[in-house]
């Protein structure tokens, strides 16, 4: 196997691991292909089982002969391996390093794990296009599958099945999408059941500097709005950003050629900001020395609220249009793959109950990040402590699903699912033996063959053993749009992710254990009450005869 | 009454702070207690009722062309602004209330005249709900080591103090007053809390006047007496809850602190607890974040640094975590002082001992410990929360601390105390209210010389009859979180601390969680309870038809002799899960029944149609009994509004997206 070249020390006896919360344990460290292994030969259980790919950075130094490793994980934690002998820990450093950042994809864990679970329902087949656009169908005729991309031709990003108006032919698509950036046409995002209005979405214009249209594309966004009525435009990029785009040929729709619309500039941040916000947002978190004022200071600049307050906004702005002023509304940025998805999966987390289940989540990220074409393994290649600082390397997703938390918190009934789901799925994006978020688009994942070849999450979370650990026992179905508040007094630092580490949770999870003991056992009664109940009924009825 | 110039004027608007556009029409009313507006809206007719004693400013604003604008901040952190059309009125309006909020005499005070329509004994024994003769009982107090004294009958050593105190038993009178003349306002040390496992205690004091060189005997021997009283220990630590530098400066004025080296077997330590003025200024910073008009994420963080307020309350909940510490962990006693000891050393004691002691994380050990080390130790009430008109330098929110240090536990030990968020916030409330007469004067003495108990009413007997509304429902007397000592990290962190704006934006309703956990889980407790009482009346009755139906199958033959209960409930579990069957019964379920997914019932449990047992403590009501004689009292719109509310919470929060 062509790891072995890359394990220089597969064994190292002797090895202390330092680690949150935990005592410092001796053991035996040992390194395969996927995995680092510390084992205290202890009741056969092994302290500590890191995947090599949830590795962000590492650290070495040395004390005489007494080699450390420091391991940043791509989940924020740390931990210390003590290694006795120079040569061994400069060994072990290298292998790690070489084994946490192999190139191709295919090398990676997914493409070697083995279930070792049932599968009862294959992930990979659990939402499918068709399936989601049934839910549609039966409420609206006005839109259609379009098969155009199937072969990944029009839009590299796109995946092959896209909804779109029905009034517009594939021909006039091939065309819009010349027009706009990556040839993202504007597609259906989402349809407002209660009053048909919808969510669309796509790249940005390419009006270039001398102000290019395109008859095609404002025919298709006009095809969706109702007689007399107007829609919204929301471009998450500041004017100024948007007029700049147009230098490099991007742009944003005039208004004299879409007189329908109003455009609103919304500026979400992306890309390396948010990147930098992230480091130093878990730098601050792991800093506890500094004072209470020099805590909050840190919390302040590294920005990372704010971009929560951003994003939120937006997408209550979104859905405020959509369900108060009943008015359609497309989406986009500059690609149409971040920011645009952020506010198109937010506000439907806001309209559409279904989107607060456990099932309708995974739908929605299924549509709206991965066959919506949000370039996971760039955006999720690296996480808080890497140094890297690529361009394409942005925590996208993570404010997504912080986003996605503080509503949470905000109607803790409404979910269907708990916090501990959003966070497995944070764990996933950067570190998975599934293969659901490799590869950055459909095109990529096919090629990939990741449906014969790996195993997808979905296959492992929907199984019922595991759904009752991401169950919010507070659930109560609410059919209502939920409007979460964004003054800044109502966000919170998502402790769960970034403090994780850094305080003990027990007295927090004796909480919730204790707040599912008490509906477990009302649950309980209840069953019994029904029962007798049925029982008195019979023998009552028995008695009577 | 002869303060009120104009005790009605028409078409005042009441403006909604979350969006200056929406406002209100009505009336509003002057009575001797309350400011009252109620709105023209004839299907809801809302009225708000604010407290004389709740405003702490009243702000004139430049008059616009659709009036006069009024604006009302109370002590309890809710802000009005009201819209006056005539300039007179406004005029009149603000004068009155100038002077009506600022009473002279405590019998101008609320709970003068308020009548809850309780009779005498019923007062006397909501008085006698909280006994602290036997709070110390429950210590194990008396015992070898400490004794009862009446050193301070008729309060003749010390006029801010309890006239019963304890104190170690080989600390004689003529120590104690030895002691109280080297003590700031002869607040000599006593004890406070003693901890029944290992003999170690926590005494409180004021500082001591030593000066630059002064010493007392007495006092020194004092000091002895109660490291004597906890026979294990070769020391006691004292300490200085005030930074290092103000005890200096008090030294010069002939007060200062202990020195190491006249007392022996002492060892000193300052906390650096900031004084009544950083504290007044640093929550009055905070305030004005609180107050911006749609903030940014960077406005807040900064302006709550910049505050220093959750510094402060780390500071105090650092000295209670160091002084839970000692006493527990080490085994050692701690003298607590900050200047006059009425203030820090209160809260720090008081953080202490909810740390130590799970009593003091029930309810009514909550109101033992306030009454204990803030009502009898002489803290300032009146003085501190400006219950009558007095220096304004003397206000402090020394007691909306520790009340903030106890939701900070809460939020780190969620299972550990059996009230809840609701409870402190109405305590709180009540602190500013004068409704009742707990909180009234500044000391025992002057309580009793006034008569509280005898003309006014006790806030302990008030909420603990409402107590269903204030428990806490992960709260579990056999959990382990309700046992012994709670245990912060040896380094608290900061992150620990949050802002609590269940506190202090707790009128901007829409910045609220819009659905409560606690709430949802006591309705599960409460229907839970019901089952169980079903269950059993059910039980009962199969039996006896069993037994009938056994007696007649007996008769026939013994074929089919019916199984135990286990034996049915298995064998109908499918039945159970076949909700139509019992649709019929299911209308003797509680209308909140948690498993109905129902739209009604998640209406029900959204904030803004939250029961509250303290009507007056919800933005929109105060009707409470008490002022009888207004005529314009409708029926309360809190009932019949479940609809109006869920449709308005829908969207409450519009305007604040629309900046764009």
């Amino acid at each position: 196997m062509e790891f072995a070249e890359l394990i220089k020390t597969p064994r190292v006896d002797n090895v202390v691991l330092h680690r949150p919360f935990y005592p410092a344990v001796e053991g035996t460290l040992c390194l395969t292909g996927h995995h680092l292994i510390l084992s205290s030969r202890q009741d056969n259980t092994e302290e500590l089982w890191l995947m090599h790919s949830n590795i962000d950075a590492i650290d070495k130094r040395f004390v005489g002969s007494l080699g450390t490793i420091i391991i940043k994980c791509k989940d924020f934690r740390i931990i210390q391996l003590d290694i006795p002998g120079m040569e061994e820990c400069l060994n072990i450093a290298s292998s790690i390093e070489a084994l946490s950042t192999l190139d191709s994809i295919t090398l990676m864990y997914p493409f070697f794990y083995r279930p070792m679970f049932d599968v009862i329902e294959d992930g990979w087949h659990s939402f499918l296009p068709e399936q989601e656009f049934e839910l549609y169908s039966s409420a609206t005729s006005e839109w259609r599958l379009s098969y155009i991309n199937k072969e990944f031709a029009v839009c590299p990003s796109y995946p092959p099945i896209v909804i779109v108006p029905n009034s517009i032919d594939d021909e006039a698509l091939r065309k819009v999408a010349t027009f706009r950036h990556g040839g993202r046409f504007p597609v259906l995002s989402y349809y407002h059941k209660k009053n048909g209005m919808v969510i669309m979405r796509s790249g940005q214009p390419l009006t270039g500097t001398n102000g290019r249209r395109c008859k095609e594309d404002e025919k298709l966004i006009n095809a969706t709005l109702r007689a007399g009525k107007r829609g919204y435009i929301i471009d998450t990029r500041s004017l100024n950003v948007a007029q700049q785009a147009r230098a490099k040929g991007g742009g944003f729709e005039q208004e004299a050629h879409y007189p329908q619309w109003r455009r609103i500039h919304k500026s979400i941040e992306r890309y390396h900001i948010l990147q930098e916000s992230l480091i130093k947002l878990v730098e601050a978190c792991n800093d506890q020395t500094h004072s209470m004022d020099r805590w909050l200071s840190k919390l302040e600049t590294s920005n990372w609220l704010t971009h929560i307050k951003e994003s939120l906004t937006a997408a209550c702005l979104a859905a405020q249009c959509i369900d108060r002023e009943g008015a359609s509304i497309l989406i986009h940025g500059t690609e149409g793959t971040d920011s645009t998805l952020q506010v198109t999966s937010l506000a439907q987390i806001i309209l559409e109950p279904r989107s607060r289940t456990i099932r309708g989540f995974e739908a929605l990220i299924e549509r709206e990040w991965l066959q919506a074409g949000h370039p996971f393994q760039q955006r999720c290649a690296q996480s808080a402590y890497c140094n890297s600082k690529q361009k394409w390397e942005s925590p996208v997703f993570l404010l997504f699903l912080d986003c996605v938390w503080q509503i949470l918190r905000q109607f803790p009934c409404s979910f269907e699912f708990n916090e501990h789901f959003l966070i497995v799925l944070f764990e996933h994006v950067y570190a998975s033996q599934f293969g659901t978020f490799l590869g950055n688009n459909e095109s990529e994942r096919s090629k990939l063959k990741l449906q014969q070849k790996t195993m997808s999450l979905w296959s492992w979370v929907n199984r019922p053993s595991e759904l009752s650990q991401f169950t919010n026992p507070l659930f109560e179905a609410n059919n209502l749009v939920i409007w979460p508040s964004v003054a800044p007094q109502s966000l919170q630092l998502w402790e769960g992710v970034f403090l994780r580490w850094n305080r003990s949770s027990k007295y927090l999870d004796e909480a919730y254990e204790e707040m599912v003991n008490i509906i477990e056992y009302n649950k309980e009664l209840q069953a019994k009450v029904n029962t007798l109940r049925r029982q008195l009924a019979e023998l009552e009825t028995e008695d009577g005869m | 009454m002869e303060h009120i110039r104009t005790p009605k004027v028409e078409n005042v608007r009441l403006v909604d702070r979350a969006s200056s556009k929406k406002a209100v029409l009505g009336t509003l009313y002057l009575t001797a207690t309350h400011v009252i507006f109620v709105e023209n809206t004839p299907d809801t007719r809302k009225e708000t009722w604010i407290l004389h004693s709740q405003i702490s400013t009243i702000e004139k604003q430049a008059t616009t062309a659709t009036g006069c604008p009024l604006l009302i901040r109370c002590k309890d952190f809710q802000i009005v602004q009201l819209v006056i059309p005539q300039e007179r009125d406004c005029h009149d309006v603000y004068v009155s209330l100038i002077r009506l909020t600022r009473p002279v005499k405590y019998e101008e005070l609320y709970c003068f005249s308020f009548n809850p329509k309780l009779d005498k004994e019923e007062r006397e024994q909501g008085w006698m709900l909280v006994d602290l003769g036997e709070e110390y009982k429950r210590m194990g107090l008396p015992n070898n080591y400490w004794q009862l004294s009446d050193v301070n009958r008729d309060y003749r050593v010390c006029d801010s103090y309890p006239s019963e105190l304890y104190v170690p038993k080989s600390a004689t009178a003529h120590l104690i007053v030895g002691s109280s003349k080297f003590r700031s306002r002869r607040r000599f040390p006593a004890l406070c809390y003693y901890y029944k496992d290992n003999h170690a205690s926590i005494c409180r004091s004021s500082q001591p006047l030593s000066g630059f060189s002064a010493r007392c005997l007495e006092d020194e021997q004092m000091l002895q007496a109660i490291r004597k009283a906890n026979p294990g220990s070769d020391f006691i630590y004292v300490v200085d809850t005030r930074p290092k530098l103000n005890a200096m400066a008090n030294r010069a004025a002939g007060k200062g602190y202990e020195n190491e080296d006249n007392y022996s077997n002492i060892k000193f330590q300052f906390i650096g607890i900031e004084n009544i003025h950083v504290m007044r200024n640093s929550l009055q910073k905070m305030l004005e974040v609180c107050e911006l008009k749609s903030p940014s994420m960077s406005d807040f963080l900064w302006g709550l640094e910049n505050s220093g307020w959750l510094r402060h309350i780390k500071a105090i909940m650092d000295a209670g975590i160091f002084i839970a510490k000692a006493v527990s962990e080490e085994g050692i006693s701690v003298l607590v002082h900050c200047s006059d000891g009425w203030d820090r050393t209160a809260q720090v004691c008081s953080v202490a001992s909810l740390l130590l002691d799970p009593h003091y994380r029930t309810l009514k050990g909550f109101m033992i410990l306030i009454e204990k080390d803030w009502i009898s130790f002489g803290h300032k009430f009146n003085h501190r929360y400006g219950n009558l008109d007095g220096d304004p330098k003397e206000i402090s929110p020394v007691a909306d601390q520790f009340i903030e240090c106890v939701w900070q536990l809460m939020e780190q030990f969620p299972c550990a105390f059996e009230f809840n968020e609701r409870f402190l916030i109405h305590v709180q409330h009540h602190i500013y209210s004068c409704q009742f007469g707990n909180f009234l004067c500044n000391s025992q003495k002057e309580r009793e010389e006034l008569r509280i108990q005898e003309r006014t009413y006790s806030l302990w007997a008030h909420l603990w009859k409402n107590r269903a509304d204030y428990l806490n429902p992960l709260f579990r007397a056999d959990h382990s979180q309700t046992q012994g000592t709670l245990h912060l990290p040896a380094t608290p962190c900061n992150f620990m601390y949050k802002f609590w704006s269940g506190m202090y934006n707790r009128f901007e309703k829409g910045m609220q969680p819009r659905q409560s956990v606690t709430d949802y889980l006591m309705a599960v407790k409460e229907e839970t309870q019901q089952l169980e009482e079903e269950l059993e009346t059910l039980e009962e009755r199969l039996e006896k038809i069993q037994k009938v139906q056994l007696n007649r199958t007996e008769v026939k033959s013994k074929q089919s002799e019916p199984g135990r209960h286990s034996g049915f409930s298995t064998s109908d579990n499918s039945m159970a899960n076949t909700p139509q069957d019992y649709s019929g019964n299911m209308r003797s379920f509680p209308s909140r029944s948690p498993s109905q997914g129902d739209e009604d019932s998640a209406l029900i449990l959204t904030q803004d149609n939250l029961k509250s047992s303290d009507p007056e403590l919800s933005a929109n009501s105060d009707q409470e009994s008490g002022v009888e004689d207004l005529s314009c009292r409708s029926p309360s719109g809190g009932e019949r509004a479940t609809s109006e509310d869920s449709s308005k919470d829908r969207d409450s929060d519009e305007a604040v997206f629309l900046t764009a």
